[in-house]
């Protein structure tokens, strides 16, 4: 189901906790099935965590399946959606709105041509609004593909960015 | 001990105790959703909230330990704005649509919401909406816009089903209630949800929408199913039983059931029901008045004794019988002259028959099991047998008891062992042997048993160590080493093991009244409470030495016999096969000749004893159905009618009082045998099969559940067998292969298991589609499909 | 770029300086020394908890408990394990100083817990790392692994017998796990969900076991403390408000980032390192603690120090030190609902009042931004807001209920004019 690669990384993650609790794992262990299925999925679909995969993780990690899509489920930044080959999360919580969030979003949905939420037809962009990332300071700032934080993105910024992505 | 004031009552209560502990024990209700006295607590619904002197906010009562000299308001201003206030939010959002709820009439949120809520709603947004979700064939989760994430089902999967079945997805109000996508709920007590869910979210799928709460009474009843003698309140409605709940008994069921305890119920609504005599004429069957079926079966009884003697007729009875009737079946066949009388059916082993000096029982009663120290269970596939002990068990070993298993097969138990040591069912005998020898050197002590040629394994050695540790211990057999071929042995070795480690021993009952047909006679060499009896054949070998009529008392021997194929064959070269019965059983139809309607249990009074040797009465809770009769009536007027005195009864409560004339119960019950003996080298290796009863195959009424019947554990069974055996056969996991145990063979999917020990073939007995194999764990043969 | 003025955790670090944060630059500015204090005097465990009992350290997670004292509940003879656990799951929104901890001095972090661990008598540690900023959950590993090539992690740490452990965990964007006990549940492999107290975390914290936990910069101020000593720490600040203080101003200002400096620093002295307001605008009103602060109009908070005292009489909380700026076209009611969406959003979803009036208050406020307030709106959030304030589990349905009890307290006419006129009285303008 995962790549050996995946599954080594997964063991790294389950050495840091004592062994009886590989539970503990899990979230890491997502992050790595989600990350596998983001760099070959073709299609939205292939690129997001499904039911197959989290069961297949929480084998691995001897938990109950239904505990580890709770944890899917409630952390936001497993996609558990179909998303685009780039995921752009742009923060437009109050204080990145002061500094210009809720602009960038709206200028990247208008260069897209998609709403917030939404993913382009061709499957190469999901557009989402985040909440803080913690980098209020840098705002504008938005993540692509949850790990890639790209601060004071101005228009210009933007323009360039999108130009990266493709 | 705590001093507390509640409300201006003073009370002193234990260390680490909760204010809702300390309020219970004087009687103050505080309202609450998620507090449930057998779960954890979650304390996330708030409805408790409390007022404690010096705490500057409302505190909740579930949650919040009792501190000395602490005092609560439970009803103060303080106490009833935060009551108000959650019951506001708990219904915001909530569909208020009780007039088509299930559980109007009896929903907690329903009544506090009376009790402790305001009129109108301030509230004027759109209300959310949850879409419904499959848990499967009986708890229904199709109005998830009622729930009130209390997590009190997520919280019983998880620590009293022992898996976490049902979670809770996403985060705040889009938080939801769900079985992992595309799992049912497939525990063996799911259905316990239905009762912990304090709204109508989570309701009984074969219930629904069958009727309103109000329009049924109550009656009290017991399980029919296993020997743990669940309680029941059964609810009817007319002349039908609608549903089935626990009554709380803490010492039995606590406040559970198990899903075949709730959901057979259905089976005795079935359309398989015989509602009048039946007689078959020419291969045809014909309905009968009573009178003439009567006449028939006393006309065949005295036939067969004419031309054979009595010794050619057999009496085989279900121990899912009442006492009173399993009572009037031996006495019956006495009174004809028939010693032939047993309700051992899958027993395989009698030997130590000879030696038995009471009747087998658990040993100790079910509370004492489940707080011993140290458990060793012995051959019992337990969440199959016994679905509530196992999670006894389950929560025994959460407090810290130590579990061992011998077993022959490694199956979930869903907790932490231990010690185990599985082993096929050939090297049982040998398996207990070990520990015996390892107990035998702890305790210097000394054995009848000779055990030189046994070597103790690690493992033994270690469920040793725990058993002679312990304070309290326990060893108990399953059905497992009960059906064994040796189950004498096992039986012996058992015995010597506690006795000498000074552990309880004894024997988790299969049936609601095994241990009541031990104490009323219904076995072939002792009668009511061990009285003498001239000895007759037991079950194997009146099977095994085919007679020439055959009396069945709730039985179907095809699903009931250790060997179906051998027990079909003895009924059908019979010349006559009485059935009293509930069901117009396909079997029965087949190799019976008439067919007496008899009353299940909840149309009769009764008793069971259950494995704790625990006398419980119960009284029918509807009219029999159709002509149906109870059994014990049936019996009587053939009594009367085969010109035997002392038949005369006019009430069951007759009956039962000349049985329990006859002796007493807790001295006539003793597992302890006369002599031990064992002979503990491992058999040799033959491929044995592994035949355990399926979930709900136990007994006729399960088997006749649809609901139950369309269970993931109710599917059709596939083979399973150790790598090494589908190797040897030269199979592929999952390829389809010829089992042929004697004249029989079926074919079958093969799946490789790596739970089961080498030299075994698993495959369930008592189903359709694998009756016409042989011996439970007798040899059995693969070929390729 | 974050601007830093030198002080106890940035003294020294050269953040335009790629390599600033790695090991070798970080012993350049003096660090690991404190730890090698320790481990060479053999200091007691005592005396180390009494020196940061002495510096006047408080949290800097939000609450401002004094740090020393927490340190001592830890059970001192407790048999089996123990843990510390760092805090950095920093998503409050406006605060953004922990990021840049890890981001330019990992080691005086690593170096604090290594130090707390010895304190406390435990031999394993973890820092819960905000999801969002995984490049820094990244470099915080390398830091690690250098820490445990250079023998101050791991076994027998610099050839002594004291040994500790420190493994980093991510979290997945999930605001509530900055909450110490659903920190702990993540941590364990679960939701977030937190935890009903008491038990506390110093008796029953990670895997059941007593745990301290603290922020980030409460650890990374540690070392600082041990080297310099406690009084050279106090001093840095004011009584009862040790050392120098982390401050993320964001907002309408011309320079947003980072500001370590003396706690008790007039507010508007940190207002013109920012820069002052961007493009002159006017000032009028503050967060000055993180968006679970109370709201100050900017008379109020003009005459404020940033302290914990200053702040809490001025009837709000210096919180997690992150200063949100606003200038006159932002309408109170739009800047409220964006964060009472967040606190809808981000409730665990366990206890009835806060799953359930989270959404309600958005719901009310959403209404009365767009036009659409009614009669008695402000009285339902107001009694909305009581029912769900000290309800709960934890404090994030009061840290819901703080932004609006204080913004329509202070802004009152403005959600007045809304809901009496169907349109909001400020032309809102984001920037
Ligand atoms: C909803 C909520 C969110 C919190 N978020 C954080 C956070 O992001 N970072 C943090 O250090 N503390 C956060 N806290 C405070 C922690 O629970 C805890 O008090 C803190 O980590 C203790 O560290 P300190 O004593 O060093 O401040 C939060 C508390 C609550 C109730
Ligand atoms: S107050 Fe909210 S976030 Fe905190 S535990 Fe309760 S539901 Fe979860
Ligand atoms: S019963 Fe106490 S919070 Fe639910």
């Amino acid at each position: 189901m995962l790549s050996a690669q995946s599954l080594a990384l997964i063991d790294r993650e389950v050495a840091k906790y004592p062994a009886d609790q590989k539970r503990s794992a899990v979230m890491g262990a997502l992050r790595i099935a989600l990350e596998e299925r983001r760099s070959t999925g073709e299609t939205p679909e292939a690129r997001c965590l499904n039911q197959e995969v989290i069961e297949f993780v929480a084998n691995y990690l001897e938990i109950p399946p239904v505990a580890a899509y709770e944890v899917a489920t409630f952390y936001n930044m497993y996609d558990m959606k179909p998303v685009g080959k780039y995921k752009i999360t742009v923060c437009t919580n109050l204080p990145c709105a002061l500094s210009g969030g809720v602009n960038a979003a709206e200028y990247i949905s208008g260069k897209l041509g998609i709403a917030i939420g939404e993913t382009s037809t061709d499957g190469m962009y999901t557009l989402l609004e985040g909440e803080c990332m913690g980098a209020c300071g840098d705002a504008p700032v938005l993540l692509v593909n949850n790990h890639s934080m790209c601060s004071f993105m101005t228009p210009e910024a933007i323009d360039k960015k999108l130009a990266e992505l493709k | 001990m705590l001093e507390i004031e509640i409300d201006g009552k003073k009370l002193t209560v234990p260390q680490g105790s909760t204010v809702m502990d300390a309020a219970h024990s004087v009687g103050t209700y505080i309202p609450h959703f998620c507090y449930h006295k057998k779960l954890s607590i979650a304390a996330n619904c708030r409805m408790c909230l409390v007022e404690v002197e010096k705490a500057p906010k409302p505190l909740p009562a579930c949650a919040t330990p009792v501190t000395d000299g602490m005092k609560v308001h439970t009803h103060s201003d303080m106490a009833k704005k935060a009551q108000a206030g959650v019951m506001e939010f708990l219904l915001i959002n909530h569909p208020l649509d009780c007039p088509i709820c299930d559980q109007g009439g009896e929903c907690q949120l329903q009544d506090l919401a009376v009790g402790y809520g305001n009129s109108a709603s301030r509230y004027q947004e759109e209300k959310r909406v949850v879409v419904g979700k499959d848990m499967g064939p009986l708890v229904s989760a199709e109005e998830m816009s009622r729930c009130i994430h209390c997590t009190r089902c997520v919280r019983f999967t998880e620590e009293i089903g022992g898996f976490q079945e049902i979670g809770m997805a996403n985060r705040s109000e889009f938080s939801e209630i769900l079985p992992f996508l595309g799992k049912t709920v497939d525990s063996e007590i799911s259905g316990n949800v239905i009762d912990l869910c304090p709204v109508g979210a989570l309701t009984s799928k074969p219930f629904r929408y069958s009727t309103r709460a109000w329009e049924l009474s109550r009656r009290k009843s017991v399980s029919p199913h296993d020997g743990l003698g669940a309680n029941l309140i059964v609810q009817v409605k007319g002349n039908q039983v609608m549903r089935v709940l626990p009554l709380e008994n803490e010492d039995i069921n606590e406040c559970w059931i198990a899903d075949r305890d709730r959901f057979s119920y259905e089976g005795l609504n079935s359309a398989e029901r015989l509602q009048k005599p039946m007689i078959k004429h020419d291969g045809k069957w014909h309905e009968a008045d009573w009178q003439t079926a009567l006449e028939y079966v006393v006309k065949g009884l005295n036939g067969v004794s004419r031309d054979h003697g009595k010794d050619a007729i057999g009496v085989l009875a279900s121990p899912h019988s009442t006492t009173e009737e399993l009572f009037m079946v031996q006495k019956l066949a006495r009174s004809f002259g028939v010693n032939n009388v047993d309700y051992r059916l899958r027993r395989s082993d009698f030997r130590a028959d000879a030696a038995q000096q009471g009747a087998l029982w658990l040993g100790s009663s079910i509370v004492e099991l489940a707080s011993a120290k140290s458990v060793l269970v012995v051959g019992s596939t337990q969440r199959q047998e016994q679905p509530l002990l196992a999670s006894r068990l389950r929560q025994a070993v959460k407090k810290g008891s130590e579990l061992n298993v011998i077993h022959v097969a490694d199956d979930a138990l869903l907790t932490k062992l231990n010690a185990k040591l599985i082993v096929s069912p050939q090297a049982l005998v040998n398996a207990l042997a070990q520990v015996l020898k390892a107990v035998v050197a702890i305790k210097s002590g000394e054995s009848a048993i000779d055990l030189a040629a046994v070597t103790v394994s690690a493992d033994a050695q270690r469920i040793a160590d725990s058993l002679c540790g312990a304070e309290t211990a326990s060893v108990v057999l399953g059905n497992v080493a009960q059906h064994h071929p040796a189950f004498s042995e096992l039986l012996s070795l058992a015995q010597e093991i506690a006795r000498l480690s000074g552990a309880r021993f004894g024997v988790l009952a299969e049936a609601a009244n095994s241990v009541g047909a031990e104490l009323v006679g219904a076995v072939p060499t002792r009668g009511v409470f061990g009285a003498a009896v001239s000895a007759g054949l037991n079950a194997q070998q009146m099977i095994a030495e085919p007679r020439k009529a055959y009396v069945l008392l709730n039985t179907e021997v095809e699903f009931d016999s250790y060997n179906p194929q051998a027990a079909v064959a003895a009924m059908k070269s019979a010349e006559t096969v009485i059935a009293l019965t509930a069901f117009k059983a396909e079997g029965l139809l087949d190799y019976a000749d008439v067919l007496l309607p008899i009353a299940p249990f909840s149309e009769t009074a009764g008793s069971f004893v259950n494995m704790e040797g625990r006398l419980q009465t119960f009284n029918g809770v509807v009219r029999p159905q159709g002509e149906a009769r109870p059994a014990w009536k049936v019996l009587r007027v053939l009594g009367n009618m085969l010109g035997l005195s002392g038949f005369e009864y006019t009430s069951v409560e007759e009956v039962r009082a000349e049985w329990q004339g006859k002796g007493e119960i807790a001295p006539s019950l003793n597992n302890v045998l006369a002599s031990v003996s064992a002979n503990v080298q491992p058999a040799a290796s033959a491929l044995v099969r592994v035949g355990e009863v399926p979930l709900y195959q136990a007994d006729a009424i399960c088997r006749r559940a649809s609901s139950l019947q369309a269970t993931r554990a109710a599917a059709v069974p596939v083979a399973h067998a150790a790598q090494s055996v589908l190797d040897a056969a030269g199979v592929q996991s999952g390829a389809v292969v010829v089992l042929k145990q004697g004249e029989g063979q079926v074919r079958v999917a093969l799946e490789a298991d790596a739970a089961l020990p080498a030299g075994v073939v698993r495959l369930a007995t008592a189903h359709p589609t694998t009756i016409v194999l042989g011996g439970m764990f007798d040899p059995i043969e693969i070929k390729q499909g | 770029m974050a601007v830093f003025v030198n002080g106890v955790i940035f003294d020294g670090v050269d953040t335009a300086a790629a390599d600033a944060w790695r090991l070798d630059a970080y012993v350049a500015r003096g660090g690991y020394q404190a730890l090698r204090k320790i481990l060479d005097s053999k200091l007691p465990q005592e005396d180390v908890i009494a020196e940061v009992k002495n510096s006047g350290l408080r949290g800097r997670g939000g609450a401002g408990f004094p740090t020393g004292l927490k340190w001592s509940f830890m059970p001192r003879s407790f048999p089996g394990d123990k843990y510390v656990v760092c805090n950095t799951d920093e998503g409050e929104p406006g605060t953004f100083k922990d990021r840049d901890i890890l981001r330019f001095n990992p080691h005086a972090l690593i170096e604090g817990m290594i130090i707390a661990g010895y304190a406390m008598g435990t031999k394993a540690g973890y820092n819960y790392i905000h999801g969002e900023v995984f490049a820094e959950y990244q470099r915080f590993e390398e830091a690690l692994e250098e820490a445990r090539k250079a023998g101050f992690l791991g076994q027998h740490i610099l050839g002594t017998d004291f040994s500790f452990e420190l493994y980093a965990h991510h979290g997945y964007g999930a605001y509530i796990c900055g909450e110490e006990t659903a920190l702990l549940e993540s941590l364990e492999g679960k939701k977030g969900q937190p935890r009903f107290k008491p038990p506390f975390p110093a008796s029953f914290g990670l895997y059941g076991k007593p745990t301290t936990i603290n922020n980030t910069e409460s650890f990374a101020s540690v070392p600082f403390i041990i080297r310099d000593g406690a009084q050279k720490f106090l001093e840095a600040g004011k009584p009862n408000n040790g050392g120098t203080k982390l401050f993320s101003v964001s907002g309408h200002v011309n320079r947003p980032g980072n500001y370590e400096i003396p706690l008790g620093t007039p507010f508007s002295t940190l207002l013109e390192m920012a820069g002052g307001m961007r493009d002159g605008k006017k000032l009028k009103a503050v967060i000055p603690g993180g968006s679970s602060a109370p709201i100050l109009p900017a008379e109020i908070m003009m005459s404020c120090t940033m302290d914990y005292d200053s702040i809490s009489k001025a009837g709000s909380m210096l919180g997690s030190g992150a200063v949100i700026v606003m200038n006159e076209d932002v309408c109170m009611i739009k800047a409220l609902e964006r964060l009472a969406y967040f606190y809808h959003e981000e409730s665990c979803g366990q206890c009835t009042p806060c799953r359930e009036g989270t959404g309600w208050l958005y719901r009310v406020i959403h209404r009365i931004a767009n036009g659409e307030g009614r009669p008695g709106d402000l009285e339902l959030l107001d009694s909305v807001g009581n029912n769900m304030a000290g309800r709960t589990i934890c404090a994030l349905a009061d840290a819901a209920v703080f932004p609006v009890r204080s913004f329509t307290k202070h802004f009152r006419h403005e959600f007045e004019y809304a809901i009496e006129h169907g349109k909001t009285l400020v032309d809102h303008k984001w920037c």
